[in-house]
């Protein structure tokens, strides 16, 4: 009974704030990640051909795509330090 | 003069990498880089964050360098297998290591000695400053595919 009076309560400001800065913080972290995914799936898929066409040059290959995949995921740790900021605190 | 390639059976997914892993290399690389550059940032976010921003930098810092030395091993280990096993690893490992940092982070997040500003800073500059870094001792070459070999001392 408990429990049904509190969901059947009106929202406050501060419930409404809180929950549109979650809604905002989920979206942050959200929309972040999908372009560095999208991102190292066609680094990592171009760098497998590469090293399937030419194993002797797959070492540059691997440091390259190792440097790639380290700088695209930069911008999903930025998106997540946003979220957590707006979520947290 | 014909560029068919004689070998008709490599493909990306029979083809694994046998040789040195230079990632392993350049991970371990930026650990040492790390380690020398931790003491700077700490001391920093100390100045500005108190004691607690202290804590957190010293505790994003070695979630970076955690985060890098799961990356290169996981290529490592996959690309002795097969090309195409590495690239699924790297797929789901980056989820996955996205997924470790929001545990590390959530684990950690009411401690009395966490600051977020200081640990959401620390983790973007020491992951881009770190790279940036790196990218001076880097060769890229056929003849050195990681870093630069070191030179000699020159006897005069």
């Amino acid at each position: 009974m408990e429990a049904l009076a509190i969901l059947a309560a009106a929202p406050t400001p501060a419930d409404l704030k809180s929950i549109e800065a979650a809604g905002s913080a989920g979206y942050a972290y959200g929309l972040a990640a999908i372009g560095p995914a999208l991102g190292i799936g066609f680094l990592v898929g171009k760098s497998v051909e590469a090293m399937a066409r030419q194993p002797e040059a797959a070492g540059m290959v691997r440091t390259t795509m190792f440097l790639g995949i380290a700088f695209t995921e930069a911008l999903a740790l930025i998106g997540f330090v946003v979220f957590i900021l707006l979520k947290f605190a | 003069m014909s560029t068919t390639p004689t070998n008709h059976t490599s493909s990306a997914f029979a083809t694994r990498l046998d040789g040195p892993a230079p990632e392993v290399d350049v991970s371990l690389d930026l650990v040492k880089r790390g380690l020398m550059a931790a003491p700077v940032l700490i001391a920093l976010c100390a100045v500005i964050w108190g004691g607690d921003g202290a804590f957190s930098s010293l505790y994003g810092v070695g979630l970076i360098l955690v985060n890098f030395a799961l990356s290169a091993g996981l290529i490592a280990v996959t690309a002795r297998i097969s090309l195409g096993l590495m690239m699924g690893a790297v797929l789901f490992g980056y989820l996955i290591r996205l997924g470790l940092v929001f545990a590390a982070v959530l684990l950690v997040r009411d401690a009395a000695w966490i600051s977020l500003p200081a640990l959401g800073a620390t983790i973007i500059i020491t992951h881009l400053g770190l790279l940036g870094w790196e990218l001076k001792y880097l060769a890229i070459s056929l003849a050195h595919p990681g870093l630069k070999p070191h030179r000699a001392p020159n006897h005069r």
